[in-house]
């Protein structure tokens, strides 16, 4: 059949190659999943089961149930972020969808969107999608990858007219204090840029509570934050997500919401309302869980010479390997059935570098670092 | 203290844990993490280690019973006396004081179910102070030390994913 330019002109993404690699043999540890290896909440999935019995099964309400709404709007309150819940929440097909909508509500044919890398694969395609320009921001490993206002003094991001920013950032887990995101909240105003803040794995923080742009002073009027349960609550294949943001933004994004999805799925709606009203001891158990594995893989990877900076968040770390990750990854892959993921995959500023999750048992780390080891020490 | 708490948390969740690793996973370095697991044993914070084990794999399994006992106490004779009697003996696997109907929950361990009834009727029940004894072989675990007695939730997320 004959297929649009706009989905044909999509590139394949860098992951692919590696699922495929990854998938063929079946003796693999794969440091390569982007998702959390803990289920959701049981109270969650319970609350899911319960509606589904009820035979909760038709639309809710555009922009999500209320209950949810103001138990958002409530959840964000305790970080600071007041949000309305009649008027700037929208409750979202995973985050996935806010971040498609944000693009889809606040690009012009032709705007500048300057997207920080490495980062998370699916912006540039998003912003291309909504007719958008993606402008690659590179960060460095010598900021520990934070954003800075040079870096994007450096890039022409001064002339953009949206900035795309993820902290706790996938792929590189690096996170970004108040005082840092002020040097960019003072870009952002004096270059006239709005801003979605991709902000999924904020309860994921291991070194200090989430910062968000949103609170910086002038901020919250020019951001869209996008979240959701996904990360948080291990709740990925529910899909459900929200968006944070002035009205008329909320409003706009809404608007083509009731078109293109009516509504999120109603039993994800049911579980997520579960999972704010009862599950945080469950989410400080996986958030102390995941910190000391990410200490035990940061320390490894140092320790057999794989430089690594000390991730603030998210559940990855960032080795760097030197050279073309690309053949380390797939040489490492087919000597030791390791798989983790290149860090060019994630654009500029990656290469060199392996995304390593640790959304994966203690068992299978140790297994995994000491194989990645004996890799170098055959290696060389 | 921070770093007692934090080795504890790694031990209750994996009591095989050595020093190195239970170091890197908290950040401590191992002499401190060697000084904390001293001060939790010495403290009587940490009793033993133990595995988790499913007597009905084994292959000469083991018979479990909760018991509940009532006693009666006097002036001369309290809890911690009777509970010292009892636990004393080695098939009782634990020993609770509890709130409710009854007063003691015991958890005896046997090789059969004639070992535990033997045990309480010629043992426990003779004591002075015990009034009644109810014993519920267990049929069936389905956890035990918050372990979930089941074949392993199988993975079933794509190995590689953005
Ligand atoms: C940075 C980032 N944003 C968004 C998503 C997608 O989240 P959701 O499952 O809510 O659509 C992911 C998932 O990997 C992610 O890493």
């Amino acid at each position: 059949m004959r297929t649009a330019d706009r989905a044909r002109e999509l590139p394949e993404s860098g992951i692919r190659k590696f699922f495929e690699l990854a998938e063929a043999r079946d003796d693999v540890i794969s440091l390569g999943v982007g998702e959390p290896d803990f289920s959701a909440p049981w109270a969650a999935r319970n609350a899911a089961i319960g509606g589904l019995e009820r035979g909760r099964t038709s639309y809710t309400a555009n922009r999500g149930t209320a209950e949810l709404r103001e138990a958002i709007a409530a959840h964000h309150e305790r970080y600071d972020q007041p949000y309305d819940p009649g008027e700037e929440v929208l409750v979202t097909t995973g985050a996935s969808e806010a971040v498609d909508l944000a693009f889809r509500t606040l690009v012009d044919s032709g705007d500048v969107v300057a997207i920080h890398e490495p980062s998370y694969i699916s912006y540039a395609p998003g912003v291309e999608l909504a007719g958008g320009e993606p402008l690659s921001v590179p960060t460095r490993a010598a900021d520990d990858f934070a954003l800075t206002p040079e870096r994007l003094e450096a890039a022409g991001a001064g002339e953009a007219d949206l900035l795309v920013l993820c902290y706790p950032n996938n792929p590189t887990g690096a996170t970004m204090t108040d005082a840092q995101l002020a040097e960019v909240a003072a870009f952002c105003r004096e270059n006239d840029l709005r801003v979605v803040a991709d902000e999924i794995y904020s309860a994921l923080t291991y070194r200090g509570d989430h910062a968000s742009i949103a609170t910086q002073p002038g901020m919250r009027e020019r951001t869209v934050v996008v979240n959701g349960f996904s990360k948080a609550y291990a709740m990925t294949g529910l899909r459900l997500g929200y968006a944070l943001g002035p009205a008329d933004a909320i409003d706009a994004m809404n608007r083509i919401h009731q078109y293109t999805m009516l509504s999120a799925p109603t039993t994800a709606q049911i579980a997520a309302l579960e999972a704010l009203r009862s599950c945080d001891d469950e989410v400080t158990e996986m958030v102390e869980e995941y910190n000391r594995r990410r200490r035990l893989v940061v320390s490894r990877f140092n320790e057999m010479g794989l430089d690594t900076f000390e991730p603030g968040g998210a559940f990855y770390a960032f080795p760097e390997c030197g050279g073309d990750d690309e053949a380390f990854a797939e040489a490492l892959l087919e000597a030791e059935g390791v798989a983790v993921v290149p860090g060019s995959v994630f654009g500029a500023g990656g290469e060199g570098h392996l995304r390593v999750s640790y959304a994966t048992s203690m068992r299978e780390l140790k297994e995994a670092t000491d194989r990645i080891a004996r890799f170098l020490a055959e290696r060389d | 203290m921070e770093a007692e708490r934090e080795v504890l948390d790694v031990l209750a969740r994996n009591a095989r844990e050595d020093i190195a690793d239970i170091a890197a996973q908290t950040g401590l370095d191992a002499e401190r993490v060697e000084e904390a697991v001293a001060s939790l044993e010495a403290d009587g914070v940490v009793h033993g280690y133990q595995a988790v084990v499913d007597w009905d794999r084994t292959e000469e399994g083991k018979i479990r019973a909760i018991v509940e006992i009532n006693v009666e106490l006097d002036r001369e004779t309290g809890y911690e006396q009777v509970a010292d009697r009892i636990a004393r003996f080695p098939a009782v696997d634990a020993l609770h004081l509890v709130s409710g109907d009854y007063d003691f929950a015991v958890e005896v361990l046997g090789g059969s179910m004639q070992d535990v009834s033997r045990f309480i009727s010629e043992q426990v029940a003779p004591m002075p102070e015990v009034t009644q004894t109810v014993t519920h072989y267990i049929m069936e675990t389905y956890k035990d030390g918050g372990v979930r007695f089941a074949d392993g939730d199988d993975d079933d997320r794509l190995s590689v994913s953005p």
